[in-house]
């Protein structure tokens, strides 16, 4: 299999344009013949199926949530980048490209990245038009912050809840196809097999979560936009219904899945405090533009953090990246925050923790300022930890946060299956090896919005699609795999929690395939996971019956997938030999402990075909080129 | 901690149900009440006994699944806090907690806790949005919006669509999530074109699916997760009148 990209051609500021003028067009006509299904109402979801439906196609949505508003996106907080420069500090869409491409350590595709920045823009302009209450500045225009690793301010926000206000406005979108009745909404369903017909996708099979029956849904195309998998680590910021299910179902049916161990910890969340656990909450981001991380200087130094002295702290981000300071890429953040900790100046009854300080700023701006900024992430610390941030700092650790790999997609977000679509988090496309804060947002919504309403009309519009209808036999058979795995799990009627084992998976991930990864940790993980995936089958407890709400089968079926997933992650961690972005392989660092990147043998996207369950997959190498931005060694000193 | 749970289990939408204590004796005081709940159902999985079903999923108290009324009271005892937010450092050893679902026509149990909120979703494809397609929107800045007006109309857009406030309600009134949105598109001046129209059709969508009407009661602001002022129902039965009026004439 050869991985084309289909990359236009011509300059790259040209490449979006000339692709838009030469990609087919259906007529308007004709649209409402297409059925086009929409797997997921986050971001990348909700905006590619209100879009779809605006533009006349007859779309089905389904999701797993009791609304489509629940999404995961909603609890995004920091904000969304573009480069709409009005704070006339230089930026422009080319910069955004760049720190895009600088900022995944150069493992994405240039062209995609760029198309993104163009973009961008169009997002905020979009959304206002929505009516997306964006903070504002007192001459009535938009604000900006600058966010994790950007040197300039183009981060738009929404107080702390940018994701949820940027969900609302599509979701309100989604509402109105919905009242047109170009939508169809199917919610509490869930994704559980991709249909193929003649080599392209046709549908899918879903469960519905209520009555437990087993549906079919047929259409031209299909797109999923289904999220992340962070869950995969079993704590992390995500969502605690996220998950690689319809991703990975469609792997199983042959689509290829792009660097999975490109996962970003996220380097300011509340840290662990203990097995009862279900999830980790994440500390916003932006408040690394007014907080300072530091530790004590000393070892294992017990003191209040009010009893340690100025000189006694080390504020080691500010000592050893003096111009990004605090605000650090987060895979840099992340990793020297677990430094500090091994090295014993941990914070907490842990020792796995930080401290990220504000009593500076709250001197030099106010704590009116500060709570008119953050006051609902610290309001949220409190109610978790007890303890008040605006007198003590803050502690703060990394956790599992955001998947940059996926399903692999072409430049029209095409995956390998033709037909099958991929949006969002659940593809690899835009972020490389590391993702840069308030990006996410800006991707799910360029892509369901801006991209996807071309790209599916010219595959609409190029391929023949006689009609397919739910009794076909690839549907049959789909819906028969569906339902043979479903018995299965519930056949298995052994003694062991679903929870114990996810937590079980979750402890191999974060400490065998998590911050910092060896050739040693990656290949005790491929033993261990494996290992238990056969517990799992032998051992697991699955309760109740499979014809209606079964939280207990939704909920083992997504364990059983993290179990075949998980190793394909670690595999691909294993044989990516190199340091990149949020990949950090202990062996290959700079003698500051940089992530080294090798360039000769690593620029490439491997792209995972799916052979069997515990058989070896085989890779696909997509090579990445530069043309405009000249890799070089990260430095943010 | 040891704790009593009074639960209410209930197979499906047309059968009884009824409260069913369980006992938990390994609580911590640092557990969230949904991990609690997590545990209860750990111990009962590994029984092979039908866990108890109830919502959530973000558990930081944004996305507005997470749906108990805990002792009487929608979300539980602490202000301004979804259920998921609230910690078992609320209560005391020897406790008994009772906890059942939302309760309102209009949202009918699904299973044991978990409700069906889908008549929140046709409020808002009633007229809850701005009609726009995607594609030529003006530039971002082209309509200069005062920060207060936009802080306000942040206030209202918070809302997070759990139902606590009808949960809350006697009347079992959709009131304060509908003004909620009404409020926030009123304020904007992109939400000036369609603002009489948006406030009948939703109003008329909340009564076709059975909310009841509002008696200024003030439940529905006190359990409110996000604070959302009841002044917004002020605000929407101006709009609603201003409505009429411009109809009528
Ligand atoms: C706490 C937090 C804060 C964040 N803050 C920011 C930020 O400030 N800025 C930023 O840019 N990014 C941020 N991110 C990242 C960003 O929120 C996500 O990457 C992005 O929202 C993902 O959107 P999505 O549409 O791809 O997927 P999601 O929003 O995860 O949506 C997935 C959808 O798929 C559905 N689904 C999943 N599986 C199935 C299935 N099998 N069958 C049917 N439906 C299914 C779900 O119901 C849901 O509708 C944050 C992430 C987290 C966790
Ligand atoms: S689970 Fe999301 S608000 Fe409670």
């Amino acid at each position: 299999m050869t991985l084309d990209a289909k990359i236009p051609g011509g300059a790259i500021v040209e490449k979006w344009d000339r692709h838009k003028f030469e990609m087919k067009l259906v007529n308007p006509a004709n649209k409402r013949k297409y059925t086009i299904i929409v797997v997921g109402t986050g971001l990348a979801g909700a905006s590619a199926a209100a879009s779809l439906g605006e533009l006349g196609y007859n779309v089905l949505n389904v999701c797993i949530h009791d609304s489509p508003r629940r999404a995961h996106s909603i609890a995004a907080q920091g904000g969304i980048n573009a480069a709409k420069n009005y704070q006339n500090d230089g930026d422009s869409a080319y910069r955004l490209f760049y720190d895009t491409v600088k900022g995944g350590d150069y493992r994405s595709r240039e062209a995609n990245v760029y198309r993104l920045a163009q973009l961008s823009v169009n997002i905020i302009d979009q959304c206002v038009a929505q009516g997306v209450p964006f903070a504002r500045e007192y001459g009535g225009l938009l604000d900006n912050r600058s966010f994790g690793g950007a040197q300039v301010s183009r981060t738009f926000y929404a107080r702390g809840q940018t994701g949820q206000q940027l969900l609302l406005g599509a979701y309100q979108s989604l509402m109105r196809q919905v009242h047109a009745k170009t939508v169809t909404m199917f919610t509490r369903r869930e994704m559980l097999d991709l249909v193929i017909v003649d080599g392209k996708a046709r549908g899918i099979v879903a469960r519905n979560l209520t009555t437990g029956e087993i549906e079919r849904y047929a259409g031209d195309a299909v797109i999923l936009a289904t999220g992340g998998y962070g869950t995969c680590y079993y704590l992390s910021t995500n969502a605690v219904n996220s998950n690689v299910t319809a991703a990975w179902r469609a792997h199983k049916r042959g689509a290829l899945f792009a660097n999975p161990c490109f996962t970003q910890i996220h380097p300011t969340c509340i840290p662990v405090s203990g097995d009862h656990q279900s999830k980790l909450t994440l500390m916003s981001e932006s408040l690394r533009n007014d907080g300072r991380v530091w530790v004590p200087k000393q070892k294992g130094d017990t003191r209040r953090p009010e009893q340690i002295p100025e000189a006694e702290r080390d504020y080691y981000l500010e000592r050893k990246y003096p111009s990004f300071g605090n605000l650090v890429p987060r895979d840099v953040a992340s990793r020297n925050a677990k430094q500090v900790c091994d090295d014993g100046q941990g914070v907490g009854d842990s020792g796995l923790a930080v401290y990220l300080d504000f009593k500076d700023a709250i001197n030099r701006l106010g704590v009116d300022v500060i709570r008119e900024k953050y006051g609902n992430l610290f309001q949220m610390y409190h109610k978790i930890t007890d303890e008040d941030a605006y007198t003590v700092p803050m502690r703060i650790y990394p956790a599992m946060h955001y998947a940059m790999g996926g399903l692999w997609v072409d430049y029209n977000l095409m995956s390998t299956v033709p037909g099958l679509h991929v949006l969002g988090e659940a593809n690899f496309s835009d972020h490389g090896a590391n993702r840069l804060g308030a990006s996410a947002l800006m991707q799910g919504l360029a892509d369901g919005y801006f991209v996807i309403p071309y790209t599916i009309g010219h595959y609409l519009a190029s391929a023949p699609l006689p009609k397919v209808t739910t009794d076909h036999a690839a549907f049959k058979e789909a819906a028969d795999n569906v339902q043979g795995r479903i018995t299965k799990l519930l056949s298995v009627k052994g003694s062991r929690g679903i929870r114990e084992i996810h937590r079980e998976l979750g402890r191999i991930m974060w400490d065998d395939v998590g911050m910092a990864r060896t050739e040693a940790s990656l290949s005790r993980a491929l033993q261990a996971i494996p290992k238990l995936r056969d517990e799992f089958w032998q051992s697991v407890s699955v309760p109740g019956t499979p014809d209606n709400l079964n939280q207990s089968l939704e909920y083992a079926g997504r364990v059983a997938d993290y179990l075949e997933f998980a190793e394909l992650l670690a595999l691909d961690a294993l044989e990516r030999r190199e340091s990149c972005g949020g990949h950090f392989r202990e062996e290959s660092q700079t003698p500051e402990g940089e992530a080294l990147r090798d360039d000769a043998n690593f620029t490439y996207v491997a792209a995972w075909e799916f052979t069997g369950v515990g058989r070896k997959p085989e890779v696909h190498k997509e090579p990445l080129t530069f043309e405009e931005v000249h890799p070089t060694q990260r430095s943010y000193k | 901690m040891r704790l009593t749970l009074k639960i209410w289990r209930q197979a499906g939408p047309t059968v009884a149900g009824r409260l069913v204590e369980y006992i938990e004796d390994h609580v911590s005081p640092d557990m969230s009440f949904l991990e609690m709940l997590d545990v209860v159902n750990e111990g009962l999985i590994k029984k092979g006994e039908d866990a108890i079903a109830f919502d959530s999923d973000c558990r930081e108290g944004i996305c507005g699944m997470c749906s108990l009324v805990v002792n009487g009271v929608p979300h539980g005892p602490d202000r301004g806090t979804t259920v998921c937010q609230l910690h078992m450092r609320r209560f005391k050893d020897g406790d008994t907690i009772t906890i059942e679902p939302w309760r309102a026509a209009a949202f009918p149990v699904v299973k044991d806790l978990v409700v069906d909120r889908g008549a929140f979703d046709r409020i808002i494809a009633a007229g809850g949005y701005v009609s726009f397609n995607c594609g030529g929107a003006p530039d971002g800045n082209a309509i200069p919006i005062p920060k207060d007006i936009a802080d306000v109309a942040m206030d209202s857009a918070a809302c997070i669509g759990c139902g606590a406030c009808v949960a809350a309600c006697k009347n079992a009134s959709a009131h304060l999530f509908m003004s909620a949105k009404i409020s926030q598109l009123a304020l904007l001046p992109q939400g000036q074109p369609e603002r009489y129209r948006r406030v009948t059709a939703m109003v008329a969508q909340a009564d076709a699916e059975g909310f009841g009407s509002c008696s200024n009661e003030g439940e529905c602001e006190a359990v409110c997760p996000k604070e959302i002022p009841i002044s917004n129902i002020a605000r929407m039965t101006r709009e609603y009148v201003k409505a009429a009026l411009t109809a009528s004439k």
